[in-house]
C-alpha cells in the first residue's frame, strides 16, 4: 500500500478531522489572546485542566454538554487569572503564562488523584458519540466518514465561522484587533483596552479549555497522566503558521492532522524498518519547520509581549 | 490608584518578596489541604520534617536539589538576556545521552580525566541544542519558547528511540536502559550512607563562577545589557546575536551539565525516567530566585525540600503529592506579584 492508497482511504480523513479538532479549538483560543496583544501560554495547562474538568464532570453524573460548559467556565477562570498578570498587572507574559501552565497542570492532577485516589485503571465515562448529519453523510466516497464525526467536532468547524465572523465584521473584534495592533487607539475611542483584552484572553482560554476537553470527552472516555502531550504548544505554533486568522488556523489544523495522521498510518504499513519514535516525532518536527518557514511572512499583532498602561506616552 | 517606580528598591525588601511569595504560596495550598481532610500544620509539619528532619532527609533533599541548582542556573543565565530556554529538560537529556555515549567504555581514561570530560562533553551537548533555537531566532524572529519547548519531545522520543535500539543495555533484562558508566566515570559520594555526590559541589562552584561572570566580567554585563534592552545594547556596540549565541551556550551547557550529574553522579546509566521534570522546575527555581546566581542555589534547597518534603508527607497521611507541583507553581506566580510590588510603589489618586 502506498501513500496514495492512504489518501483515499475513508478513514484516513475521518481520523484527520478528529485529530484536527483539538488543535483547531487550541489555535482559535490562542489566536484570540494573541490578536489581543496577549501571548497566552497558559494554553497547555489550560488544556489539561479542561480535559480533567469536563471529564470529571460527567464521572460525577452531569451529562456530557454541562461537562463542556464546565470546562469552558474553569478555562474562563485561568483566562481571567492569566489577565489579572499580564493585562493588569503588566507583568511578564512568557512568564506568567508558564506559571499558569504550571499551575493548572499540576492542579487537575492533584484534584484528578483526590477525587478518585485508588483508581490504578482509569475509569470511564460514556463519551460523545459520532453523529451522521443527515444528507451530507449519504455522500459518496468520503460522506459517510467526513460526516458522521462527533458534535465536537462539527462545533469547532462552527467556531471557525463565527471567530472569523466576530474578529472580522463587528465592532468587538474590531476593538479586539486594535487592542492587539494599537491600544491607544482603544483609550482614545473612550474604549477601555484592559477589559477588551481580558475579555479576549477569557474568550481564548475557554476555547483552549474545551480542546483539552475533546481528548476526554469525545476523542477517548478517560484522563490519563500527561495527555495533551504538548498540543498546546503545537497550537501555539499553528497560530504562527496561520499569521492569526481563523481561517489559515483551520487549513492549518487540517494540514498538520492529516501528515499526523499519515504518519500513523505509514508506520503501521512500513513495520519496524523505521522506529516508531521517529513517527512520533513527526508532530513536533513540524511545529518547528511551519514556524520558519512563516517566519519571515509573519505580521505579529504590534502590540504582542506590550502591557498598556493607561496614561502611559506611546 | 497608580503604580509608580520606586527608584532605588530598599534591598531587604527585595529579600523580602520571595519569602512574601511563598507564604502566600503555603496560604493558598493550605485550602487544599484543607479539602483533603487532613490538618494544615500536621501536613506541613510532616513536609518539612521529610525534607530536612533527618539527616537522611537532608541527604535527599541536597541531593534532589543538584540538578536543580544546574538547571536553575541555565534558565536564570538564559532569562536575563530575555532569551527563554524552556528547553532545560531536553537539554539535560542531551547532556546524560553524551555522558552515556563517551562514559561506558568508549573511552579508558582515569577518573580524573574523564570525569572532568565527561562534564564538558555534557555541556557541550546540551549547548549545542539550544544554539539551534537561538539561530532562528536571531536570523528569523522565531520566539524561541515554543522551539525550545517543541525540542524538548523531540529530544525524549530520540532518547526513547537509542535506549530502545541502538545504546540499549543487552544485560538490562529487557528494560529500555543503557549499559552502566565504567567505574571511573563514576561521581564520589561526599556523604557517608546516603545517595549525595560530588555533583553537589560542582553544582555550587557552577552558582559561584555564574555569579563572578555576571558580576564582574563583560560577558556578564552584555548579556544583562541585551535583556534589558537589545536595541540599546546594539547601539553601544554590543554584538547582540553574538551575545545572544554565547548565552545559549552557557545555559544549555548548565543544565547537560544537571544531566551528566545525574548519570554518572546517582543513578549510574541513562533510563528515561532520569528527570522528573528538573528541567521544568529549574525555572520556578530561577523565578523564584529572581534570576540571581547564589539565590538560585537557596531557592533549588527549598523547592527541592518542598518535592523530598511532600513525597514523605504523601506516605504519612492522605494528600497527593502532586501537592507539592501546586505549591512551587503558586510560589512562581506569586513571586511575580511580589517583585513587582517591591519595584514599583502604589499611590492613590
Amino acid at each position: 500500500m502506498d501513500i496514495l492508497e492512504i489518501l483515499l482511504t475513508t478513514g484516513f480523513w475521518a481520523a484527520t478531522l478528529r485529530i484536527a479538532t483539538p488543535l483547531i479549538f487550541g489555535t482559535l483560543g490562542e489566536l484570540i489572546c494573541e490578536r489581543a496583544g496577549v501571548l497566552n501560554l497558559g494554553i497547555e495547562g489550560i488544556m489539561t485542566m479542561g480535559a480533567m474538568a469536563g471529564w470529571m464532570w460527567v464521572y460525577q453524573g452531569g451529562d456530557l454538554w454541562g461537562g463542556l460548559a464546565f470546562a469552558a467556565f474553569i478555562g474562563m477562570l485561568f483566562g481571567l487569572l492569566h489577565s489579572g498578570f499580564t493585562v493588569y498587572l503588566g507583568l511578564s507574559q512568557h512568564v506568567t503564562g508558564i506559571g499558569i501552565t504550571l499551575l493548572a497542570s499540576s492542579l487537575s492532577y492533584f484534584v484528578f488523584r483526590m477525587l478518585l485516589p485508588d483508581a490504578t485503571t482509569p475509569p470511564k465515562i460514556e463519551p460523545f458519540q459520532p453523529y451522521a448529519v443527515p444528507l451530507l453523510s449519504d455522500l459518496p466516497v468520503l460522506g459517510p466518514s467526513v460526516f458522521t464525526q462527533t458534535p465536537m467536532t462539527y462545533l469547532a468547524l462552527i467556531c471557525v465561522v463565527v471567530i472569523w465572523y466576530g474578529l472580522n465584521r463587528t465592532p468587538v473584534g474590531l476593538a479586539v484587533r486594535m487592542a492587539g495592533e494599537h491600544p491607544l487607539a482603544v483609550e482614545a475611542q473612550g474604549i477601555d483596552v484592559l477589559a477588551v483584552r481580558t475579555g479576549a484572553v477569557m474568550v481564548g482560554s475557554a476555547l483552549m479549555s474545551v480542546g483539552g476537553a475533546f481528548l476526554t470527552m469525545s476523542a477517548f472516555d478517560a484522563f490519563y497522566f500527561g495527555m495533551v502531550n504538548g498540543r498546546g504548544w503545537i497550537c501555539v505554533a499553528l497560530v504562527i503558521f496561520a499569521s492569526w486568522r481563523p481561517g489559515k488556523a483551520l487549513l492549518g489544523a487540517l494540514l498538520f492532522a492529516g501528515i499526523d495522521a499519515l504518519q500513523v498510518r505509514v508506520q503501521q504499513v512500513s513495520g519496524a524498518a523505521i522506529p516508531y519514535q521517529f513517527f512520533l516525532m513527526a508532530p513536533y518536527v513540524l511545529s518547528i519547520l511551519a514556524m520558519v518557514v512563516m517566519a519571515r511572512r509573519a505580521a505579529y499583532p504590534k502590540a504582542l509581549l506590550a502591557p498598556f498602561r493607561r496614561g502611559d506616552r506611546a | 490608584m497608580r503604580l509608580e517606580l520606586r527608584e532605588s528598591p530598599p534591598i531587604w525588601l527585595a529579600g523580602l518578596a520571595p519569602v512574601l511569595a511563598v507564604a502566600a504560596a503555603l496560604v493558598l495550598c493550605a485550602g487544599l489541604i484543607v479539602w483533603t481532610g487532613e490538618s494544615v500544620l500536621e501536613a506541613y509539619a510532616l513536609l518539612v520534617k521529610g525534607a530536612v528532619g533527618s539527616r537522611f532527609a537532608l541527604a535527599e533533599t541536597l541531593t534532589r536539589a543538584t540538578p536543580l541548582i544546574l538547571t536553575g542556573l541555565a534558565a536564570a543565565v538564559a532569562f536575563r538576556a530575555k532569551l527563554w530556554n524552556i528547553g532545560g529538560e531536553g537539554q539535560l537529556y542531551m547532556g546524560a545521552l553524551a555522558a552515556t555515549w563517551l562514559g561506558t567504555g568508549a573511552l579508558d581514561l582515569p577518573a580524573f580525566l574523564l570525569i572532568p570530560l565527561l562534564l564538558v562533553a555534557g555541556a557541550l551537548a546540551g549547548g549545542s541544542v539550544l544554539i539551534v533555537p537561538a539561530l532562528i531566532k536571531n536570523k528569523l524572529r522565531v520566539d524561541e519558547v515554543v522551539t525550545t519547548l517543541l525540542l524538548n519531545f523531540i529530544i525524549l522520543l530520540f532518547v526513547n528511540y537509542l535506549l530502545e535500539g541502538p545504546l540499549k543495555d543487552p544485560m538490562s533484562l529487557g528494560w529500555p536502559q543503557a549499559a552502566p558508566i565504567v567505574d571511573e566515570g563514576i561521581l564520589p559520594k561526599i556523604l557517608a550512607k546516603s545517595r549525595l555526590h560530588l555533583g553537589f559541589v560542582i553544582a555550587i562552584v557552577a552558582a559561584i563562577a555564574i555569579w563572578l561572570v555576571m558580576r564582574f566580567t563583560v560577558w556578564g554585563y552584555e548579556i544583562k545589557a541585551v535583556g534589558l534592552n537589545a536595541r540599546g545594547s546594539a547601539f553601544a556596540g554590543i554584538n547582540v546575536n553574538g551575545t545572544i549565541i554565547r548565552t545559549a551556550l552557557i545555559s544549555g551547557g548548565l543544565a547537560g551539565m544537571a544531566g551528566v550529574g545525574e548519570v554518572i553522579g546517582l543513578k549510574g546509566y541513562l533510563t528515561l525516567d532520569l528527570s522528573p521534570g528538573f528541567g521544568y522546575t529549574g525555572i520556578a527555581v530561577a523565578m523564584l530566585a529572581q534570576l540571581h546566581p547564589i539565590g538560585v542555589v537557596v531557592s533549588a534547597f527549598f523547592l527541592a525540600g518542598i518535592y523530598v518534603g511532600a513525597d514523605s508527607m504523601g506516605r504519612a497521611v492522605n494528600i497527593p503529592t502532586y501537592l507539592a507541583d501546586v505549591l512551587v507553581a503558586s510560589s512562581v506566580l506569586a513571586v511575580l506579584v511580589s517583585v513587582m510590588l517591591v519595584r514599583f510603589r502604589i499611590r492613590r489618586g
